[in-house]
């Protein structure tokens, strides 16, 4: 399965500290901040860079705050690429 | 948009200078246009909000904003209206099923669903949630059982259960005295006007999934117009339960599943969609 | 070409308010008043399709007028003095919301379960507000079958004018009585959007949402503030009342509803007697003609106004308030759905101030 990169965009602004998102989350990333909003509420960050962007998070938070991204890496690259064949041939060989 | 947090200070952006992650074509979810930006009033933790986010994204997905009146009870949910981006009406307490039946009928094309707490649906307005599902009343009804009036601060409700301590049963509801919890999704399930009845819960992802599905399904029926739809949420109520949301989750599922079992009580019986 | 018809004033009603493009009626069962919504189930639906629905219970009924007026519709309900009280919350929250709907009482005898037969006893409930905080319905006080007809359509027009649920305030003879009506050529149901309606949020205006609930009190007071100025507009406008040889009288009866017409006859016994007594009726309730009265009660040659009604004494106080001190006010009542007749009123107006005259 290609390897898949997540990350999250939390509105800590208008975060409750319920930590529901961190009981969902497969990957234990998240974690309340020390630090407090404007409302006084230590808000969810995240701690570890482990996350695959599944949605658990966003799913069951209530404030709807969570935006989630997930991009597949290490899509299969190509081996060679060749280009500006007319006048002189480069090789780049990919790892 | 700038993806950087307002405070400037995620742990995660910090962490070094790899590739980011978090722009427009990664996105994979966020919060619909149909929940508004206002801050919800809900206590942190609550299925209310949930469930509101779920409706929103049902609302959002079917495309329907334009053609979906709303019925707010009066109850923790009393200021939905301010959430929802759709038409809303605010009902009395316990007279939401009436008010969505007024709208209905005067607008039979459009999606009308009304939202009610356990007090609103299944005390004060049992006779409104009885005779509307009776009548099976071409609506949605989503029904928040979180077994006590949070509202106005945690007193006992019809689905309170046996031994559960509130405000007005302070010692634990006392079944000689103040009956069994009342299972309102049972009776109307039993009516041959509800075409779908069925009981979910917000407290889990997977749960989630399935809630939203519901939600889904009861839009569906009824632009097929196949009659009553009654979506019981069993919820939590943090603050009146007097535990963490963490905690209340857990107690939901050791207390409330176990009298409120989640799954469909009433399902079309032709293979419907 | 007019169309006549001898008509009960509960069918009357119900053919007025199909003939006044009414979109929906949800009523429930209750004498002296059920032929509404039986002669609507019978008739309206294929006439104008306008929604017809028995609910389970008035305070059902009254909210479904809530959610249907929400969207802009032509709502309206009927029952009768026990049901009413019934619809009083609902009715709060009508006023508060602003939505404009029709409600018919027919009243009967109280208090309690009372009697069925006709009364005026819920003359303070209607115009002083029968349900919590501050808010007025219009009242129009019908006095004949004909006016039942027309007061369904006038209070359509005005509840739509102003926004503000508007009552019928009849009662259970005049209900079940029949007389020849003229009824009006049948009126197109409603089509356009009312902007504030909820009727699904297109894209290019906010979502509306109805609601009587401002939990912040600044802006609750202003709300109220808002009402209030729309009920003094509403005084300015629409009062409305009927008034019969009041300019040479020396004793004016008032009275409301069907009691304004026994006040004519005896009025006639009395002037057959050389006692010059005539009549004033009130057909708004709210907005009341205070000024009116306050008039006729000035005229030096007046000895004293005599205010009859079929309860213990309600409108005699607004009556009183117009006065202002300035004439002498006598009451006469009946209770318990007795009417009274032509000849007890000329009775009571000579017991109260022959002495005067002669």
């Amino acid at each position: 399965m290609a390897k898949v990169k997540g990350d999250i965009f939390i509105d800590i602004e208008k975060c409750k500290g319920c930590e529901l998102c961190k009981v969902a989350c497969p990957q234990s990333s998240l974690e309340l901040s020390r630090k407090i909003n404007s409302k006084g509420y230590h808000y969810i960050v995240k701690i570890e860079d482990n996350c695959t962007g599944c949605t658990n998070c966003a799913l069951v938070c209530p404030e709807g705050i969570i935006k989630v991204y997930r991009k597949t890496l290490n899509k299969k690259e190509p081996v060679a690429t060749i280009t500006n064949v007319t006048n002189d041939i480069t090789v780049t060989v990919q790892q | 948009m700038n993806e950087k947090t307002m405070l400037g200070e995620n742990i995660a952006e910090t962490a070094d200078t790899q590739e980011v992650i978090c722009c427009p074509e990664n996105l994979v979810y966020e919060k619909p246009d149909t929940l508004l930006d206002t801050p919800m009033h809900y206590c942190p933790g609550c299925g209310h909000a949930v469930t509101h986010k779920l409706i929103a994204e049902v609302i959002h997905e079917m495309d329907i904003q334009s053609e979906t009146i709303g019925i707010a009870p009066v109850g923790c949910a009393v200021f939905a209206y301010n959430y929802l981006n759709i038409d809303m009406q605010e009902a009395a307490h316990g007279r939401a099923s009436a008010v969505a039946t007024g709208v209905k009928r005067v607008f039979p094309e459009k999606f009308v669903f009304s939202y009610q707490g356990d007090g609103d649906l299944a005390a004060i307005g049992t006779a409104e949630t009885i005779h509307t599902c009776n009548r099976g009343e071409n609506i949605l009804i989503i029904f928040i059982n979180n077994a006590i009036y949070g509202m106005t601060g945690g007193q006992m409700a019809p689905t309170t259960l046996p031994g559960m301590k509130s405000t007005t049963s302070p010692f634990g509801r006392d079944v000689a005295t103040m009956g069994n919890p009342l299972m309102i999704t049972n009776l109307v399930a039993s009516l041959p006007g509800v075409y779908y009845a069925t009981r979910v819960a917000v407290n889990s992802p997977s749960n989630v999934r399935k809630a939203k599905k519901a939600i889904a399904k009861g839009f569906e029926y009824q632009k097929l117009k196949k009659g009553l739809c009654f979506v019981e949420v069993v919820s939590n109520c943090p603050s009146n339960w007097k535990m963490t949301p963490i905690q209340a989750n857990k107690w939901l599922e050791e207390n409330m599943f176990p009298y409120y079992p989640l799954g469909d009580l009433k399902v079309p019986n032709d293979k419907e969609k | 070409m007019k169309e006549l018809k001898l008509m009960k004033g509960n069918e009357a009603l119900a053919e007025a308010a199909i003939r006044s493009g009414c979109d929906a009626y949800f009523g429930y069962p209750i004498t002296p008043q059920s032929e509404v919504l039986e002669y609507l189930s019978l008739e309206a639906e294929k006439r104008t399709g306008m929604t017809v629905l028995q609910a389970e219970s008035e305070v059902a009924s009254i909210n479904m007028v809530y959610g249907a007026a929400g969207t802009g519709k032509r709502a309206m309900t009927s029952s009768s003095s026990p049901g009413i009280s019934l619809m009083q919350e609902g009715i709060s929250y009508i006023a508060c919301a602003e939505l404009p709907c029709l409600i018919a009482n027919v009243m009967r005898g109280g208090p309690g379960l009372g009697t069925i037969q006709p009364s005026q006893g819920d003359y303070f409930q209607a115009v002083k507000g029968g349900g919590h905080g501050d808010y007025r319905m219009i009242v129009l006080a019908p006095s004949t079958v004909q006016e039942m007809v027309d007061f369904v359509r006038l209070g359509f027009d005005l509840a739509f004018k102003w926004r503000n649920p508007v009552m019928i305030l009849a009662d259970g003879a005049l209900g079940q009585m029949m007389e020849k009506v003229e009824l009006f050529e049948q009126q197109p149901r409603k089509t356009n959007i009312e902007p504030w309606a909820t009727v699904g949020k297109p894209k290019d205006r906010e979502r509306n949402f109805i609601t009587s609930l401002h939990i912040q009190p600044d802006k609750m007071e202003n709300i109220n503030l808002h009402l209030q100025k729309k009920y003094n507009e509403i005084t300015k406008e629409e009062i409305r009342f009927a008034s019969s040889g009041c300019e040479d009288a020396e004793i004016i009866l008032t009275g409301f509803g069907l009691v304004a017409r026994i006040c004519q006859k005896a009025a006639q016994l009395a002037r057959a007697k050389g006692i010059k007594v005539g009549v004033f009726r009130p057909k708004t309730l709210f907005p009341f003609p205070y000024a009116e009265i306050e008039k006729l009660a000035s005229n030096p040659k007046l000895k004293g106004i005599l205010d009859v009604e079929m309860n213990a004494g309600q409108m005699v106080e607004d009556v009183r308030l117009a006065v202002n001190g300035k004439t002498r006010v006598e009451f006469h009542g009946r209770m318990g759905g007795i009417v009274p007749s032509p000849e007890e009123v000329l009775a009571k107006i000579e017991e109260k101030f022959v002495g005067e005259l002669v």
